[in-house]
């Protein structure tokens, strides 16, 4: 525990939000993910929302190139990384000008002095100081001069005074691991593991760590500490810290398992999806074949040969990249293959914003193909959520026959949070059948999910060809023939229709009728669930409920939305999934309420939306 | 759960091996006179030939006339979507290093939409035999000139004249880091099959480019150089271990200079060897055919021998498990650092 010899007072909180900001340089994802981790040790419930740049080392000391990571940690259940941080770390003039909108009034902004020379200041384009300029009035600020600190504290080393400077972010977070009475033990071991062959930098960082704890107690920069109790109310199990990206890849072994298949994977890198393929290509011992393809459309078409081979195949990317992938998804529908596409959504169109999250490609998703060519389209909620969510691509793509796109997001994918790790014997398996009987075989016959028999190349006696031209029912043979193709389009269809027959209708939360349902798909879901329960504070009481299986939809939607006066539906858009929904449900009223800023909804602003249109 | 499907009998034995057997019942819908029926009927022949059975054969397409030909195989096939097929066939081998792989593509499909996977699979040598039939021309869309088409070809895209240079296949493939490399042609069956066979034995993308007449479109392209009466003296085929002879009776020869590929007496000739470290004889001779006077060179222009991808990709499986032991999904979900909450 604490080593802290402080008498400053110590006290209770329930939940503190914490941004960390410098330059792309600075160390700052490394610092939050450090901090994350001693939090998750602890026992707190958390969240993360890393938000970097675009480029890998923008302009030093430039606004661009800020680098932010921002993490709740609470003793009690959490949903979101917070709308507002209560402590912000700014390591230069450029981060501090980018955050400081986001603090807290009142809140604590801690600042490296040591780079706010005339220089910095001018690299972020400020024409006056703000530690001098009285623009910081309403917030508590504590300068310390961190580059100097880190000097001092690592006098005799034998490194550079380049490499000195580059363990200001263990300095830092030494600092506020005293402020927040934590353990520095885990980050001292995970130094030693990381620099493992450079035992200078192993001392200099953990040495620049203590400083900075140290600092707290002698320097008298703060007035009290704050602990943040364990979370106890989670529900019992063993947790783990996971990031969306991560659990999404090990849902894609899990599922490939269950269904006693290896997984194909072939993905070209894409941010801010990468991590999957990255990920898969080390887990060669379960069997997965990875293959970094020369572009996007040819790892879709690897994918698709994967499975036509008898694996699982897989695709990773995002967005502009499944706009490249969906004439092969298309060959995939038309040869009822089963192939799980995952899209990590990000801000678009075109490139965009790379690093930045977004929810605008549903209706890519579900229609972005040329003719009728229709697929389950399922979405993560949660970093966690995300295994789930890969095992259930799996099983539908496994049992129908056919490509299911998964979408994520940037918010999702760099996001974490505690993972409760399902037990092996939660899973049910959904093991795949390939078709070795010879007789009366046809390739387009289907069974009772109207899914077609699977036929691994190598098969003796069940030789046949498939391909994208319009196949006659039953027995694939081209066919052009106009009655036979409407026969197959509707077939293709209803195939994937017939989904809604093993899925859930989701529940509802809260009131089952009202004045208003809060509907989200996706990453909105921590946003709305924290919405609804600061609505409750207030005393208004509204329901919320959670699509994961956005297309098709399921079975008992309609009874439930015409319980409610409005069904408003916030989106990372310009309202997709209501687009859908007025579709399918036009006597229903959707209000839509959408963002694209390539940030995820604040609670606040879900709170104020559900007030204006309740009228309080 | 697809539970209505379950094996009842035992799968019999393969089909005998006989030329008709690799015939699909699938009725073949080329233009009469089309060059690719001599294609499909040498590939039929050379799998009988070698006996390799149906269920182990799979034949991967893109789009174009070409493109039909899985449809007529009585093998496996997958008849895929425009310019991909390398891909498709990349995976198909990876991942069922059992099959025989075979791609029909074209000059449109392999080297103008597919151009960047035909470079991708020729340098990762993936165990796959390439068929592409060069017709230079736009076949199926109903001849719009091609990447192979010379310059100055009137077609319904370029009234005045393409003013696109032409890619030479063999160049392309040699500067891909092909490790076999060959051309033959549709109407020469002999040389075909020939061609396809060393193809079929070589480990490793094989990549035979085939001059194929398209009737319709594009007749008697290669005539100057094809035509019966002419092509033993305006063609000169490469035989590994043979000496660059040839004419009609065999009374010229090709000697390879330097960077430069003349015609000599047989006496001359230089000695083919496409299984040099260096791929440059290959290159020089693939540019023979544009000096007036020089024979175009068909037949194997380079077989080398170089790791396959598909081979790489399962020993570092294995090699995998072999370290970590079979991966446990247990051990995957259940790692890193834990807590409970009671
Ligand atoms: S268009 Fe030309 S290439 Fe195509 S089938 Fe007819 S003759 Fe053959």
């Amino acid at each position: 525990m604490p080593q802290s010899t402080s008498e400053l007072p110590l006290q209770l909180i329930d939940s503190v939000v914490i941004r960390f900001a410098g330059d792309s340089g600075d160390g700052m994802q490394i610092t939050g993910s450090q901090f994350t981790h001693t939090a998750a040790l602890f026992g707190n419930d958390l969240a993360t929302f890393p938000d970097f740049p675009a480029e890998i080392r923008a302009p030093a000391g430039t606004q661009p190139g800020v680098s932010g990571f921002q993490i709740r940690f609470a003793s009690s259940d959490i949903h979101t990384p917070g709308d507002a941080p209560d402590v912000l770390v700014a390591m230069n003039p450029a981060a501090l000008a980018v955050n400081i909108k986001d603090l807290k009034p009142g809140g604590i902004v801690i600042v490296n002095t040591g780079q706010f020379g005339d220089s910095d200041l001018a690299k972020a384009r400020l024409t006056s100081n703000p530690l001098k300029d009285h623009s910081l009035d309403a917030y508590r600020v504590i300068e310390i001069d961190i580059n100097k600190r880190v000097i001092e504290a690592l006098a005799g080393s034998t490194l550079s005074p380049k490499e000195v400077q580059r363990c200001k972010n263990f300095y830092t977070l030494g600092l506020m691991y005293w402020l927040y009475n934590r353990d520095m033990e885990p980050t001292l071991k995970w130094l030693a593991e990381k620099f493992a062959k450079e035992p200078a930098m192993v001392e200099a960082n953990q040495k620049a760590l203590r400083a900075g704890f140290n600092a707290g107690d002698i320097q008298e920069l703060f007035q009290g500490r704050f602990e943040v109790p364990k979370c106890d109310v989670l529900p019992p199990g063993t947790y783990r810290n996971i990031m969306g990206n991560q659990a999404l890849s090990m849902g894609l072994v899990a599922g490939a398992e269950l269904a006693g298949l290896k997984i194909f994977i072939g993905s070209y890198p894409i941010t801010p999806a990468s991590p999957i393929l990255e990920s898969l290509a080390g887990y060669k011992q379960f069997g997965v074949l990875s293959m970094q393809a020369e572009d996007e459309i040819a790892a879709v078409c690897a994918a698709i040969g994967g499975s036509y081979a008898g694996h699982l195949g897989v695709t990773s990317t995002s967005g502009p990249g499944l706009a490249l992938k969906q004439e092969g998804i298309g060959l995939a529908i038309a040869i009822e293959l089963p192939l799980v596409i995952v899209n990590v959504q990000r801000g678009g169109p075109s490139t965009g914003l790379p690093t930045k999250t977004e929810q605008a490609d549903l209706l890519q998703a579900i229609f972005g193909r040329n003719s009728e060519a229709w697929l389950p389209v399922i979405a993560c909620a949660t970093p966690s959520d995300s295994f789930d969510c890969a095992v259930e691509a799996c099983r539908i793509a496994v049992q129908y026959m056919t490509p299911v796109i998964l979408l994520s997001d940037g918010y999702i994918a760099n996001g974490s949070e505690p993972w409760r790790l399902p037990k092996l014997e939660e899973l049910k398996s959904f093991p795949a059948r390939f078709r070795t009987e010879v007789e009366n075989f046809l390739p387009y016959d289907r069974n009772a999910d109207l899914a077609r028999p699977w036929v691994k190349p190598g098969t003796v006696g069940l030789e046949h060809r498939v391909g994208g031209l319009e196949k006659a029912h039953l027995t694939g043979h081209i066919s052009y023939d106009a009655e036979n193709h409407e026969f197959m389009v509707n077939m293709r269809a209803a195939k994937v229709m017939k989904v809604r027959d093993s899925i859930p209708t989701p529940k509802v939360e809260g009131p089952a009728r009202g004045e208003v349902l809060l509907l989200g798909w996706g990453s909105t879901y921590g946003s709305i669930w924290g919405a609804q329960e600061m609505l409750a504070e207030q005393g208004i009481e509204v329901a919320r409920m959670h699509l994961r299986h956005v297309w098709p939809l399921p079975h008992g939607l309609d009874e439930i939305f015409a319980r409610y006066k409005t069904v408003l539906v916030p989106e990372m858009n310009l309202g997709q999934l209501v687009r859908v929904l007025r579709g399918e449900f036009p006597q229903r009223n959707f209000v839509s309420y959408p963002k694209v800023q390539g940030l995820p909804f604040r609670v606040h602003e879900l709170v104020a939306k559900v007030k204006s249109l309740l009228g309080r | 759960m697809p539970d209505d499907i379950v094996p009842t009998t035992t799968a019999p034995k393969p089909a005998p091996l006989d030329k008709k057997a690799y015939k699909s019942d699938q009725e073949v819908r080329w233009c009469p006179g089309c060059g690719d029926y001599s294609i499909l009927n040498a590939v039929q022949q050379l799998l009988a030939q070698l006996g390799v059975p149906r269920h182990q054969l799979c034949f991967v397409s893109g789009i174009g006339c070409s493109s039909r030909f899985p449809y007529y195989m009585n093998t496996y096939g997958l008849h895929s979507i425009h310019g991909r097929a390398p891909a498709f066939a990349t995976a198909i081998k990876t991942a069922n290093p059992e099959l025989q792989v075979w791609i029909a593509t074209g000059d449109g499909d392999g080297l103008s939409i597919g151009g960047n996977h035909m470079l991708h699979l020729l340098r990762r040598n993936i165990d796959v035999k390439v068929l592409l039939f060069n017709n230079q021309i736009y076949g199926l869309t109903k001849g719009q000139y091609s990447p192979t088409s010379p310059p100055g070809l009137k077609t319904k895209t370029s009234p005045m004249g393409s003013v696109d240079r032409a890619v030479d296949p063999i160049r392309f493939a040699l500067g891909c880091g092909a490790t076999f490399i060959a051309r033959t042609i549709d109407t020469h069956q002999k040389h075909m099959l020939a061609v396809l066979e060393a193809a079929a034995k070589h480990k490793g993308t094989a990549f035979v480019e085939i001059f194929q007449n398209c009737v319709i479109f594009n007749d008697g392209c290669f005539d100057e150089v094809i035509e019966r009466s002419v092509r033993d003296d305006k063609t000169v085929d490469l035989i590994p271990g043979k000496p660059l002879v040839y004419g009609k009776q065999l009374d010229k020869g090709i000697k390879i200079d330097a960077a430069e590929a003349r015609v000599v007496a047989p006496a001359e000739a230089t000695s083919w060897d496409p299984s040099t470290r260096s791929a440059a004889a290959a290159f020089v001779l693939s540019e023979m055919a544009e000096q007036p006077g020089s024979p175009t060179p068909i037949g194997i222009f380079r077989s080398i021998q170089s790791p396959t991808f598909d081979e790489g990709m399962n020993k570092q499986v294995q090699a995998a498990v072999a370290k970590r032991g079979p991966g446990k999904l247990q051990d995957l979900i259940w790692s890193g650092d834990k807590w409970d909450v009671k």
